[in-house]
C-alpha cells in the first residue's frame, strides 16, 4: 500500500468536509478499498474513518425498509423485519462473500464496491477503468467471469454485488449528503453502464456520503426471492443471479420486479420483461418467454458466453420461486 | 510498499485530528490487554497483531479476504483482520487465538479440534478456531450443512473439512 493518513470522523458534516479534498477517500468496513490499495489499484492520500457515525440502522416502517448506510451485511441479513418484508434481500446478503467479510462490509460500501475483473486488479494489464485509454484486457482475454450484457467495446467487467441487484430490483433510494444538503438517487439510476468512459461508475460526485438506503413498501416483496448460479455452493460471487418479486393475482401477474446480477455491467433491471409479464399468465412458459425477452440484448465474449443460457434459468427458477 | 509522498502536509483532513503517513502511537487492547505499538496508518490490524504485539498465532495466508487463516474477533465478532486497518480499532475489544485458550485450559472448540483431528499442517487452525467460537456465539443451528455454511470464510488446503466439521458440531452440542 501506498502511504497515506488517516483521520476518525464523528459526525457526518466532518467526514464530508474531508473526503471533498483531493486524494481522500472514504472507509467504512474496508473488505473491498484495503484489496484494492494492496493491488495498487486505489492510492488514496487520505482515508477518512467514517465507523464511528451514527448510521447503523436497520428499521421496517410503514412497510418501507431503512438501511443506514453503515448498517452490515450480517446484521441486515440477520433481521427477521428484513427476512419477513423483503426476503430477496435478506438472501443475497446471506448469499454472500463469507461470515467474516459480511461482519465487516456496510451496505453502501456493498453498492458501491469496484468490480472484480482480473484485469482491474492487475496493474501490469491494459484496463479502461483503472487507466482510461489503455485498452480492455478483458475482450480479448480471459472473460470467463465478466458480463453479457450492458457491455462497451471498452468494458466488460461485471458489477459483483448480490444485494444491489435485489435492492435495484425493489426501487430502493438512496440517501446522499453533501457540503450543501443532500439528494435521493434511484439506486437504478445511480450506476452508469461503462459506455466510453468505464471509470465513471455512478453519480457519485467528490465529497459526497451516502449516509442511508431507503426500500420503498411493496407488499408482494414478502414473497420476493434471490437465485444464485456460482462456482461453489459458497464464497463465491455470481455467474448469473436473479431478484424478483411478482404480484398474482387469480394466476395471472399484475406486476414485476426483476433484476439480474453476475452477468451485467451495472446491477441491471430486467424492464422490458417486467412488461412482457405483466398480464401474462404465472406460468413457466411466461416465465421462459419473459427470460429470453430479459437476456435478448445478451451478448457473449466467447468464455462467457454460457451466462446467456444460464441467466435465462436463473432467472425462470426465480420467477417459479416467488410466485409459489 | 509504495513511493513515499512528496512533501509533508499534503494529506491532511480538513476539520480532523489526522494521523500518518508517518509512524504515530497506537494502543490496541488485544485478550484484554493493551498493547502500545508505533504504526503508520497503512499498517492492517494482522501485521499489528502479528508483527508490533508479537502474537504470531493469528496467521497471514492470502493477505486479500479470501483464505479466512487472519481471523480474529473485534468486540466479538469475527472478522478478517488483513482487510482493516490497526488504526481502526483503538477504541475495540480484539480477541485472536492466543485469547481463546491455552495448553492448560484448552477452550471446548480446540479440545474438539484434537479430538476430531481437524487438522493437517494447521496453519488455518487458528482462524478456524476463532471463527468456530465466534460461530457458535451467534447461535446458528447445529447440522453438518449449517456448520459447513457458516464455516465456508475458512479454508483448509489440507482438506480437513470433515473433521473440521466433526469438531465443531462437538463443541456446539457442549456449548
Amino acid at each position: 500500500m501506498n502511504p497515506f493518513a488517516y483521520a476518525r470522523a464523528d459526525t457526518v458534516g466532518a467526514a464530508i468536509a474531508a473526503g471533498g479534498r483531493r486524494g481522500a477517500h472514504f472507509i467504512a468496513g474496508g473488505t473491498n478499498i484495503l484489496d484494492l490499495m494492496k493491488d495498487d489499484v486505489e492510492r488514496p492520500e487520505v482515508l477518512i474513518d467514517i465507523n464511528a457515525l451514527p448510521l447503523g440502522s436497520i428499521e421496517v416502517r410503514n412497510g418501507a425498509l431503512y438501511l443506514g448506510a453503515l448498517a452490515r451485511m450480517s446484521d441486515v441479513a440477520a433481521s427477521t423485519a428484513v427476512q419477513k418484508a423483503f426476503p430477496a434481500i435478506a438472501i443475497a446478503l446471506r448469499e454472500s462473500a463469507s461470515p467474516q467479510l459480511r461482519n465487516m462490509a456496510s451496505m453502501s460500501g456493498n453498492v458501491l464496491q469496484r468490480t472484480r475483473c482480473p484485469y482491474f486488479r492487475d496493474v501490469a494489464t491494459p484496463c479502461n477503468k483503472r487507466n482510461p485509454g489503455s485498452g480492455c484486457g478483458a475482450l480479448g482475454g480471459v472473460n470467463r467471469m465478466q458480463a453479457v450484457l450492458g457491455t462497451s467495446p471498452h468494458c466488460i467487467a461485471t458489477h459483483a454485488s448480490d444485494v444491489a441487484v435485489a435492492l435495484v430490483a425493489m426501487d430502493a433510494i438512496l440517501h446522499i449528503e453533501h457540503a450543501n444538503g443532500s439528494r435521493d438517487v434511484v439506486l437504478e439510476q445511480f450506476y452508469r453502464p461503462p459506455g466510453e468512459t468505464p471509470h465513471i461508475e455512478n453519480v457519485l460526485r467528490p465529497g459526497e456520503l451516502i449516509v442511508g438506503i431507503t426500500v420503498p413498501a411493496l407488499g408482494y416483496a414478502a414473497s420476493s426471492t434471490y437465485v444464485k448460479a456460482r462456482d461453489r455452493a459458497q464464497y463465491e460471487f455470481a455467474l448469473a443471479s436473479a431478484a424478483v418479486a411478482l404480484e398474482v393475482d387469480s394466476g395471472t401477474i399484475r406486476s414485476a420486479h426483476i433484476a439480474l446480477g453476475g452477468v451485467a455491467t451495472i446491477p441491471w433491471r430486467a424492464r422490458d420483461a417486467e412488461q412482457t409479464l405483466t398480464g401474462m399468465r404465472a406460468t413457466r412458459a411466461s416465465y421462459e418467454h419473459a427470460a429470453e425477452v430479459a437476456l435478448s440484448g445478451g451478448r457473449g465474449y466467447g468464455q462467457n458466453d454460457f451466462k446467456i443460457p444460464l441467466a435465462k434459468r436463473v432467472l425462470v427458477r426465480a420467477l417459479e420461486g416467488a410466485s409459489a | 510498499m509504495g513511493v513515499p509522498l512528496a512533501g509533508a502536509g499534503v494529506a491532511q483532513a480538513q476539520g480532523l485530528a489526522t494521523k500518518g503517513p508517518r509512524a504515530t502511537d497506537v494502543t490496541l487492547r488485544i485478550n484484554g490487554v493493551p498493547h502500545s505499538m508505533t504504526v503508520e496508518p497503512r499498517v492492517t490490524l494482522l501485521d499489528a497483531i502479528r508483527d508490533h504485539a508479537g502474537l504470531t498465532g493469528t496467521k497471514k495466508g492470502c493477505d486479500q479476504g479470501t483464505c479466512g487463516a487472519c481471523t480474529v474477533m473485534v468486540n466479538g465478532r469475527r472478522i478478517n483482520s488483513c482487510l482493516t486497518l490497526a488504526m481502526m480499532h483503538e477504541r475495540d475489544r480484539i480477541t485472536t487465538i492466543e485469547g481463546i485458550g491455552n495448553a492448560e485450559t484448552l477452550h471446548p472448540v480446540q479440545a474438539a479440534f484434537i479430538e476430531h483431528d481437524g487438522f493437517q499442517c494447521g496453519f488455518c487452525t487458528p482462524g478456524q478456531i476463532v471463527s468456530a467460537v465466534a460461530m457458535l456465539a451467534e447461535g446458528h443451528a447445529i447440522d453438518r450443512d449449517t456448520v459447513r455454511t457458516q464455516m465456508s470464510g475458512n479454508i483448509c488446503r489440507c482438506g480437513c473439512y470433515p473433521h473440521i466439521v466433526d469438531a465443531v458440531l462437538e463443541a456446539g452440542k457442549s456449548s
